[in-house]
């Protein structure tokens, strides 16, 4: 057999796998020059600002210093670093409860009704995300519909300050992303295989011990993809904050974007950024382990 | 003593009838097959039993009890599965032990009884593994002891043995009569292969289109099939449509062949099976043909005979090797009291 093989091989032009790694090169390149001259060029150019002081009307001085770092250790922005974290757990935990409960529903439907919820769940991403994120405050304003509703029903005498508030921004968040945890959930309780569930219940288990035993086991790896897909843009996010949320910098994102634009200090905007990036590769590491922990629990 | 006993039962599904007023009794320690092609209702009629299908009409009682009014989780009655749907994420201990976690029995005795079952299907060293970690048998042999670990008063069997290679099927259906003697469980077996029915049970429904055929013991359902569609399923047959007069049986083209007609006048089909036909000189058997093809088996040779006015070949089976060649004239013979005749 083995013989065979090297008779082939020889017999070939080319050395064995020299095909392969033309295809991989030809196939790669596009998308790899890309991602590097688009993506982690730019990124590493910004970061290495961390390690320069801001010029006195905005650029950067090119003399090595670590005073950025250093300013991060201000109550300030601890806290805006602490509250985004807070905010976003809070959405993952919102989206995760609304979602899962949705995604196993949508599995249980008749497929052709799959289709239509798939579809409903999709159909936002159509529309602009500004423009759905100026719908809420249309919706939440003074005057808008739902106090509009709730005056005209007599449940409060005065229209409620719906807007701009954490409440608010963690509403939009939960809004904007809710489909990125309801997805992967939906996908691993479609596939999950319904004779596991009837062979537990065909051994004494009660459908909600199934669900702890069996369903929810199998499907926490997808929930926690779900939670980081949720959590990542929620916690760097500054469109919303921005909107919803009035303005202030109570978020990363808007402090990041005030950093570059508005104090034009790039040096700790990028300081900022990379603080953004470790909480997510921690987060994504976490996820990783977990999951394999889940699956060899 | 009867356990089971299904009545009337019928379900559709839209147009299709799955099961049509089926009615059986199942004896208390016995095992049990329904068999038949896909599509039959015999995979239905066992899904009714568990609990994850409900009839349209009909009652099934086991031990005196509705069995119909109760859940799945509350039925006394467990269930290997066809794919044997074991728990991924746990190992083989802890699939076999949830079931009588389940029943909240002390952590001690649930220990001992997973040990001792696990022995018993002689897994008792892969209780750390995951089914992912497993071959074919012994992941059935996991189903299988998750499932009598339970100690039912029924066991129903989903084509228990179709997965696995024939070498371990046949150590399997051995390891399966021998446990179903040891544990003392009815077994409810659902196959399509009807060596595995015919070796493994005490009795056998042979079901069609949502129809009982013919509930028999195996030799009783082989030589005396009572229906048109079970002398054709099991086994090999020649089989001969005519009519039946006072003469006797009567077939067009080829006359009167050998039988006991207890059959009323009309249309019917006669039986026989190939190793119940003799050759012999021609003109003086029931038949005369050319044989046209011989096959050698092993133990046993098939001689296809083409008989003139017959469609289909006539299949004679002889012990070891045949002496004789195609293009051979010979003669059919058989016995009168080994000739079956259904109705059409």
């Amino acid at each position: 057999m083995s013989g065979n093989l090297t008779k082939a091989s020889e017999t070939s032009r080319r050395p064995p796998g020299w095909g392969r790694a033309a295809a991989a090169v030809f196939f790669l390149a596009p998308g790899l020059t890309a991602l590097i001259v688009l993506a982690i060029v730019p990124m590493i150019l910004m970061l290495t600002y961390m390690f320069f002081p801001r010029g006195r009307f905005g650029g950067v001085v090119y003399e090595f210093t670590l005073e950025n770092f250093a300013r991060l250790n201000d109550p300030l922005y601890l806290g805006v670093i602490g509250d985004s974290l807070v905010i976003a757990g809070l959405v993952t935990l919102i989206a995760l409860l609304i979602g899962y409960p949705t995604a196993y529903a949508i599995a249980q439907l008749p497929p052709r009704w799959k289709t239509i919820a798939l579809v409903a769940i999709m159909l936002p991403f159509w529309t602009n995300f500004l423009i759905r994120i100026y719908a809420w405050i249309v919706l939440l304003s003074g005057p808008g519909l739902v106090n509009d509703a709730l005056t005209g029903l007599g449940l409060v005498d005065e229209p409620l300050e719906l807007l701009y508030n954490e409440g608010t921004i963690v509403l939009g968040l939960v809004y904007g992303y809710l489909s990125l945890m309801i997805l992967p959930i939906y996908s691993a309780v479609e596939k999950l295989d319904p004779r596991l569930r009837e062979a537990s219940a065909n051994l004494g288990a009660s459908p909600f011990r199934t669900f702890l035993s069996v369903t929810l086991p199998l499907t926490l790896p997808s929930a926690l993809i779900g939670a980081v897909l949720v959590f990542v843009p929620s916690f760097g996010n500054y469109v919303v904050p921005e909107l919803l949320g009035g303005g202030k910098a109570i978020m990363v994102g808007n402090m990041i974007r005030d950093q570059f634009l508005k104090a034009r200090d790039w040096p700790f905007g990028a300081t900022l950024a990379l603080v953004m990036i470790v909480f997510t590769f921690v987060l994504l590491i976490a996820q990783a382990v977990a999951s394999r922990r889940v699956r060899n629990a | 003593m009867t356990l089971l006993s299904i009545e009337g039962v019928s379900r559709k599904f839209g147009d299709v009838v799955a099961l049509s007023d089926v009615t059986l009794d199942i004896k208390a320690g016995e095992f049990f097959a329904l068999l038949g092609p896909s599509g039959c209702g015999k995979t239905t009629l066992l899904r009714i039993l568990a609990g994850f299908e409900w009839p349209d009409r009909g009652n099934v009682r086991l031990d005196g009890a509705d069995l119909l009014r109760q859940p799945p989780h509350r039925r006394p009655v467990n269930l290997m599965f066809q794919s044997y749907a074991l728990f991924p994420h746990m190992t083989v201990a802890k699939n076999v032990a949830y079931g009588l976690e389940r029943e909240g029995l002390p952590r001690a005795e649930i220990k001992t009884r997973v040990g001792e079952v696990l022995e018993k299907v002689g897994l008792d060293t892969m209780a750390g593994r995951r089914p992912a970690q497993l071959s074919g048998g012994q992941q059935q042999r996991v189903a299988l002891a998750r499932a009598i670990v339970k100690r039912p008063r029924m066991l129903l069997l989903d084509e228990p043995l179709s997965a696995l290679d024939k070498k371990v099927r046949a150590e399997m259906q051995l390891e399966l009569k021998r446990l179903q003697h040891e544990v003392g469980i009815t077994f409810v077996v659902v196959t399509h292969d009807q060596e595995e029915a015919m070796s493994l049970a005490d009795r056998i429904a042979v079901m069609d289109n949502g129809l009982i055929e013919q509930v028999d013991a195996p030799i009783a359902l082989y030589d005396r099939p009572r229906t048109r569609f079970v002398a054709d399923f099991i086994g090999a047959n020649n089989l001969f449509t005519g009519t039946v007069t006072a003469g006797g049986f009567e077939v067009p083209g080829l006359g009167p062949l050998p039988c006991k007609t207890d059959l009323p006048n009309g249309i019917a089909v006669l039986a026989v099976r190939p190793e119940r036909v003799r050759l012999g000189d021609p003109g003086r058997g029931a038949a005369d043909g050319t044989v046209v093809d011989v096959s050698f088996f092993g133990g046993i040779s098939h001689i296809a005979v083409d008989v003139p006015g017959h469609d289909r070949k006539v299949l004679v089976a002889t012990q070891g090797s045949a002496r004789i060649a195609p293009g051979a004239a010979v003669g059919l013979f058989w016995n009168p009291d080994d000739a079956v005749l259904v109705p059409a």
